[in-house]
């Protein structure tokens, strides 16, 4: 019990934007860094290791095409986690999480997109194929434009935040359809390789730059994550001094 | 028709301009938010919680 409401406590040290601010300007250096390192000795890994037997080169695209997948959906279960913190806690911060999110997923799937394009072709034959795992994946994609969309067209965030979370949490059946898409319906797309029950198919040589490059993408994707948020942060700062500001200003007349 | 290689390339060179471009808008946002408090610091406008406790930032 006391454990819990020592947490709870934690929990809502971080509710706090100024405290979040401070943790934010003594994590980013490091976390920027490390992002930095992993991108390094992946990258040196995905162009050192062997082409495949049957794919040649083409296999290298692998290592930036999965691991981007993989954030796009990461990210938009981010978003969906701070959408509930939106509507079931109240969070102050969920909104900013949410809102700082969407452009990251954006690239992210964006990338993942293209470079599965840029391996479509040589690999299928065809730069696009309207299969399930593609077509979720785009309409995964014009969610994220939605949203962005969504939370620049309304001005006061107390007001968008509730929308935007409902909307979110309903494009999340989306995640799973992606996930199962390739198991579900009869895609050109392969099934899953590495996240799969019965252990990773993938031979080693081919695993490791994956791995590599999977982790400097999450650590790249949470670098960013929480500089945006600091910068929407700011944002909401900037406007409701504006606020006060145009209030006094109006006062002294 | 283009050899694997330059399938390979194209994918690295859209995916270092891509995260290139996002990394430099998250950065020049954030400058310019930041030089937007400075600006309204500078002209007298401060939160109301700075006012009433330094101690929050603590």
């Amino acid at each position: 019990m006391s454990e819990n409401s020592l947490a709870i406590r934690k929990f809502s040290d971080l509710a706090n934007p100024t405290r979040f601010l401070a943790l934010a300007d003594r994590v980013l250096p490091w976390l920027a860094a490390l992002t930095a390192l992993f991108f390094v000795v992946g990258l040196w890994l995905s162009f050192t290791t062997e082409g495949d037997y049957q794919q040649g080169e083409t296999v290298r695209i692998m290592y930036v095409h999965v691991p981007a997948a993989w954030l796009s959906m990461m990210c938009y279960s981010v978003m969906a986690l701070a959408a509930l913190g939106t509507l079931v806690w109240r969070h102050p911060l969920a909104d900013v999480s949410s809102r700082a999110a969407a452009p990251i997923g954006a690239c992210f799937t964006f990338l993942a997109l293209v470079t599965g394009s840029l391996w479509g072709k040589p690999m299928w034959g065809a730069w696009w194929v309207w299969d399930a795992r593609l077509t979720s994946v785009f309409v995964l994609f014009l969610m994220y434009l939605g949203l962005m969309a969504l939370n620049r067209a309304m001005d006061d965030p107390a007001r968008s935040s509730r929308v935007s979370a409902v909307l979110v949490l309903v494009g999340f059946v989306n995640i799973p359809i992606i996930k199962f898409s390739v198991e579900w319906w009869n895609t050109l797309h392969q099934p899953a390789s590495v996240l799969r029950l019965d252990g990773p198919t993938i031979d080693p040589e081919f695993l490791r730059p994956l791995v590599v490059m999977a982790i400097a993408f999450t650590l790249l994707f949470f670098t960013l994550h929480i500089a945006a948020m600091r910068n929407e942060i700011w944002r909401r700062r900037v406007t409701s001094l504006r606020r006060l500001a145009a209030r006094s200003a109006g006062r002294e007349m | 028709m283009m050899s694997h290689a330059a399938y390979v390339f194209a994918s690295y060179g859209i995916a270092t301009l891509t995260v290139a471009g996002l990394c430099l808008w998250v950065i020049a946002d954030g400058r310019a938010r930041q030089r937007e408090l400075r600006e309204l610091e500078a002209s007298g406008v401060r939160r109301r919680s700075a006012e009433a406790s330094t101690g929050e930032a603590r």
